[in-house]
């Protein structure tokens, strides 16, 4: 019995969002009378964060302290449209959505200010603490709250914004085929280091070492935390998961959780993170969003390193024991591939 | 079937309650008495989402019989803040950012309680194993084992 040491690399353009069929999002937001200011919106945070990256872009945008922003999330039914959760999209559509919604809501919250202070509109400015001053002149200033309370008591005109965001479809030219299928693409790199047992057929994963290129990172902790879970659950779909082990044979599926399985606890694989902030043009505030391409490239990454420690190269997923050890009796024995 | 009277302490507070024979203690907690925190995720023991303690064990309330706690003291999630101070525990789950859906959190802080309780001082191990009764899909483990040995050096057994 020998453990083989394997090193395999894998590297993922990833697009945001999907443009053929248009892929819009919106989002309305209007204030109280005490000058908060609600978001409300379709796209569903699924614990990725999409209430805390939304949060803040609007704080930003309307220049309000974040702890006065809420996002509401709460029904398909009666909230704007959203295309929904997937695609890595939700910061870059949503995100752009809320910048315009909340931009209105702005210009109107800045001439209810200046109406209340008798100056022009462009000359008053944010502090982001809750009050709008002249610029200049931060003497010269009223509150986030008595703005709106003004607003709606006494000038009668709402603090509100309606935003949407939409990348027109990418006609095909006829003659040649070509197309803009995606105007904002996310990258990465990773390497993955495997022990291979050539006796049992058991892949280990060692260590990843990733660098991810995500445009801004809006909330780096949120960024973090989604490319360490997301790696996880690439180790997980690379040599675990399946619910038809022999396709398209139903022999030996799972029925359950106690059957379906999965890397747990005990398989915790240290994971070194670069994360390149290369801000995208189109994004909002230069962020793409991680999302979908935190698991993929981990399962190519794991093949490669499988056929770099003992030689077997592996189509089909779950890499599992099984396949391994077919793999080296074909080849009459591990045939490790070179230095890991 | 006529109910049966079931009296327990939950959380500090006394419950009384009727319940059907055979009601499992999950169903009890959430929809008898109204506390949400235990989830049920597959309702047959593998995921330990709905993980409570009883006199201070960890148990998993979907396959506990309701009538087998009469008397006995239950600890859940909702008992774990003292008024607007989070426990140890939540505080390193938050601040470790050891939650995305969440659905887990409930059960992963309830196993680690139980271990810090009787274990102050854990190895990564001891909290690994502690922990291994809980299935996550969101955040790979790290995070939560780094919060729960974040949580006993800030003196999580409380």
């Amino acid at each position: 019995m020998t453990i083989h040491k394997g090193r395999g690399f894998a590297c993922i353009n990833y697009p945001i969002g999907m443009n053929l069929g248009g892929d819009p999002a919106q989002a309305l937001v209007h204030s109280t009378p005490d000058g908060k200011f609600m978001v409300a919106l379709s796209a569903i945070d699924l614990g990725q964060g999409m209430k805390s990256v939304t949060r803040q872009i609007a704080a930003e945008t309307i220049g309000v302290p974040v702890e006065d922003v809420y996002v509401d999330t709460a029904d398909s039914d009666t909230g704007p449209h959203d295309m929904g959760s997937f695609a890595s999209r939700g910061t870059h559509r949503v995100g752009n959505a809320v910048i315009r919604a909340s931009a209105e809501a702005r210009k109107q919250m800045m001439e209810a200010a200046a109406e209340e202070l008798e100056v022009n509109a462009a000359d008053l400015d944010t502090d982001g603490k809750g009050n709008i001053h002249v610029k200049g002149a931060p003497s010269r200033s009223i509150t986030v709250a008595e703005t709106a309370i003004a607003a709606q008591f006494k000038q009668g005109r709402t603090l509100a914004g309606r935003g949407i965001f939409l990348i027109p479809p990418s006609e095909a030219n006829p003659e040649t085929g070509e197309q803009t299928p995606v105007t904002c693409f996310a990258h990465a790199a990773l390497v993955v280091e495997v022990e291979v047992d050539d006796e049992t057929g058991d892949v280990e994963v060692t260590a990843i070492n990733s660098a991810y290129e995500v445009g801004r990172a809006l909330n780096p902790k949120l960024v973090e935390q989604q490319l360490i879970g997301g790696a996880w659950m690439g180790v997980s779909h690379a040599l675990y998961e399946t619910t038809e082990p022999y396709y398209p044979a139903r022999d030996h599926g799972p029925e359950d959780f106690n059957t379906y399985l999965m890397p747990g606890p005990g398989q915790i694989v240290p994971h070194h993170i670069a994360v390149l902030e290369r801000p995208a043009e189109d994004a909002p505030f230069g962020g793409k969003g991680p999302g979908e391409m935190c698991a993929n490239p981990v399962l190519p990454a794991v093949a490669n390193a499988v056929y770099n420690a003992v030689g077997v190269r592996c189509d089909r997923l779950p890499i599992t024991p099984e396949k391994v050890l077919r793999g080296i009796r074909a080849n009459g024995g591990a045939r490790p591939k070179g230095r890991a | 079937m006529p109910k049966t009277p079931l009296t327990f302490t939950l959380n500090d507070g006394e419950v009384a309650v009727f319940v059907d024979p055979g009601a499992s203690l999950i169903d009890v907690l959430r929809r008898g008495v109204g506390d949400l925190t235990p989830k049920q995720g597959c309702a047959q023991g593998t995921c330990g989402a709905c993980t409570v303690l009883i006199d201070g064990k960890p148990h998993l309330s979907c396959l506990t019989l309701a009538e087998t706690v009469e008397g006995r003291r239950i600890d859940t999630t909702a008992g774990l803040a003292g008024g607007p101070n989070l426990h140890p525990l939540q505080k390193a789950f938050m601040e470790g950012f050891s939650a995305q859906c969440g659905f887990c959190t409930s059960g992963m802080l309830m196993a680690s309680k139980a271990l810090l309780d009787r274990t102050p001082n854990p190895t990564r191990d001891e909290v690994i194993e502690a922990i291994s009764g809980n299935l996550c899909r969101c955040t790979g483990y790290e995070p939560i084992v780094d919060a729960i040995l974040s949580a006993a050096q800030q003196g999580g057994a409380r």
